[in-house]
């Protein structure tokens, strides 16, 4: 077992209250195992992201446990993660477009940030170079700054960064959102080819996409209001999901081969709840077409069947 | 209805404007009515630089575009945007925070409907939302925060359809919205188009523009490389960029390997497989810039290809 998430609880300090977030989430993820997180804006699958490697001044950690490797994981305390981060759990922002110093050629800054982890950055450069190449770049951009490389390659290259002291965690969040299809592909597969070699040993592929997940997950996991909704087999959260979320989600996504003249789809009337106030119960109670009297009883996260676990009273 | 004739968009760039950047290329295709054609193109082939063209929010350097058999350069403004409007990616920016969402349709009513009566403009507002499928009690009177993306773009749109419009263009509408709503704003157009509506759907994703469309336009650095009915394109992929457009695209239900080994896509177009050339050996040698040459040649009724050279570097 990699990685174990007990009843994580994370929420975010504002004016007008606490922002439930992250409201008791739990899991595990396997030895090699890509698991993909899905989700809508909102619902809490960045913010899962960035309590497992950083939080940041908004966030409050109000309960749970994470275990990494048989260690517990001080995630809530910042000082004690720089241990971790890097060596056991490391994190591809969003934004990795714009996370590199721009006034530093790459290799340069590569190379500070080695050193600041105390790590010899020279004895490490041969190292650099062969991931630089191993994701489809040349060893040159090392010597180029952040400007001269389009988006695509800019995510590559946080990439090498992010996984350079192989951590066992790895989280890749919204990686190929900003990317064009050709890049997304080489990006998406990049991440297969990391856990192949086992330069990362687990992954946690952050997106809204879930085709791209059908493409590169082991299992995917979707999340809802802050809460998880379903986890199962890649196979099956595409094929024969049982969460009623799921099940409308993944049946209203157009595919090449769907046509609106022969087959018109369908979205999920109703917007998610807020989270600032969520309502008793079944977060997706206002939405679900099979929503009764005992949806406003919160539904446990169950196992029903062998690692298909679902958050529903109308699943059994 | 809508035709661009050989259009081109040179942007001056570099010190003093020295450097002309071709940013769309000999462009001609038309958008009839009732019709959804896509325009699909990675980022920087020109393809919003197309749309505001239409939109006359930039000028074309050369070329014309005709709107039924009119230069819609030499039309007035005020009547041309009584034909044709657009909508835009980002919904949450198309809207001044200050005023409620409905401040749209007040600012249309003060342009374009000043003398109308209370009675008969309400009335008119209510056979808009309907056409988006909105509900005025929810949507009427709020704040742009207090509305889903999905009922911000659903607006903008009801907003265009008060002016009694014959076309839309919608550049990249749906890129920002959640899976669960996206949808019901891609079903819209396929309502719009019923009502007799030309719609130039501008997109990113292959999936949307197979979804919605009738014709499809594959843009490259500019220039169209392949054009013709949707299920054609799709089915017979022809040029090497849209083969791979094709394969890169995530399926839900197929691999990768599989798309590409299906499309034969994995080795590198040879410098020689251009069809362009093949079918029109006359043409070869004569240099991009020949004022006489076609842009694209047919290679069945209703599919036309250009040459390769946009895509692969030193072919023909």
């Amino acid at each position: 077992m990699s990685l174990q998430v007990n009843d994580l609880r994370v929420y975010y300090r504002t004016l007008a209250g606490d922002v439930r977030a992250l409201d008791g989430v739990t899991f595990s993820i396997a030895e090699g195992e890509i698991m993909g997180l899905a989700g809508e804006s909102g619902c809490g699958k960045s913010t899962l992201g960035k309590a497992l490697t950083h939080f940041d001044s908004r966030m409050r950690y109000v309960g749970g446990d994470v275990v990494l490797d048989d260690e517990p994981l001080p995630i809530m305390d910042s000082d004690a993660m720089d241990e971790f981060r890097f060596w056991s759990v490391s994190i591809i922002p969003q934004y990795a477009m714009s996370a590199m110093n721009p006034t530093r050629k790459i290799g340069k800054m590569i190379a500070d940030l080695l050193e600041s982890r105390g790590e010899d950055a020279a004895a490490m450069r041969p190292e650099i170079e062969r991931r630089i190449e191993l994701v489809g770049l040349q060893r040159d951009v090392l010597d180029r700054y952040p400007i001269e490389l389009s988006g695509g390659m800019k995510q590559r290259v946080v990439m090498v960064i992010a996984t350079l002291l192989n951590p066992s965690l790895l989280i890749a969040d919204e990686i190929t959102s900003a990317l064009d299809v050709s890049t997304q592909k080489a990006v998406a597969e990049t991440l297969i080819e990391f856990r192949d070699r086992q330069l990362v040993r687990t992954m946690i592929v952050i997106t809204h996409d879930m085709s791209i997940l059908a493409q590169v997950a082991d299992t995917i996991t979707v999340m809802y209001a802050g809460k998880l909704a379903e986890k199962a087999a890649t196979d099956v959260i595409i094929g024969a999901p049982k969460h009623p979320y799921t099940r409308l989600l993944i049946s209203s996504l157009p595919e090449v081969g769907v046509r609106y003249a022969d087959k018109r789809l369908t979205g999920i009337p109703g917007n998610p709840p807020q989270l600032l106030d969520p309502p008793l119960g079944c977060r997706f109670q206002a939405r679900c077409p099979l929503a009764d009297a005992q949806c406003r009883e919160e539904p446990p996260f169950v196992e029903v069947e062998p690692a298909h676990f679902v958050a529903c009273w109308k699943v059994s | 209805m809508l035709t661009l004739d050989h259009v081109s968009k040179i942007y001056k760039v570099g010190t003093f404007g020295g450097t002309d950047l071709a940013a769309v290329k000999d462009v001609s295709f038309s958008v009839d009515a009732g019709q959804v054609v896509s325009l699909i193109g990675e980022s920087g082939s020109g393809k919003t630089t197309i749309g505001r063209m239409i939109l006359r929010l930039t000028q074309a350097t050369r070329g014309t575009i005709t709107f039924d058999g009119q230069d819609v350069a030499k039309l007035p403004r005020r009547g041309y945007y009584r034909l044709v409007q657009g909508v835009f990616q980002d919904p949450f920016s198309s809207y001044n925070p200050i005023f409620k969402a409905d401040h749209v349709f007040g600012m249309i009513r003060s342009v374009y409907f000043r003398g109308m009566p209370n009675a008969e403009w309400d009335a008119r507002v209510e056979a808009a939302l309907e056409a988006v499928g909105l509900d005025p009690d929810q949507v009427l009177h709020k704040y742009p925060h207090q509305l889903s993306g999905g009922q911000l773009q659903r607006l903008l749109i009801a907003r265009a359809l008060l002016l009694d419009i014959r076309m839309l263009v919608a550049d990249e509408i749906i890129s920002m919205l959640d899976a669960s709503t996206r949808i019901d704003v891609l079903n819209l157009l396929g309502d719009l188009k019923a009502r007799g509506l030309g719609i130039l759907f501008i997109t990113h994703d292959l999936s949307l523009g197979y979804y919605s469309s009738q014709r499809t336009l594959i843009l490259l650095r500019g220039q169209i490389v392949e054009m013709g009915a949707t299920e054609k394109v799709y089915g017979n992929p022809t040029h090497p960029y849209t083969k791979m457009l094709i394969a890169s695209v995530p399926l839900l239900h197929k691999k990768w390997r599989q798309v590409e080994q299906e499309l034969e896509t994995t080795a590198a177009p040879a410098a020689d497989a251009c069809t362009y050339h093949a079918l029109q050996p006359e043409l070869r040698g004569d240099g991009a810039s020949a004022p006489a040459r076609p842009a694209l040649v047919e290679v069945e009724e209703d599919h036309f290809v250009g040459c390769i050279r946009p895509y692969v570097k030193g072919a023909c």
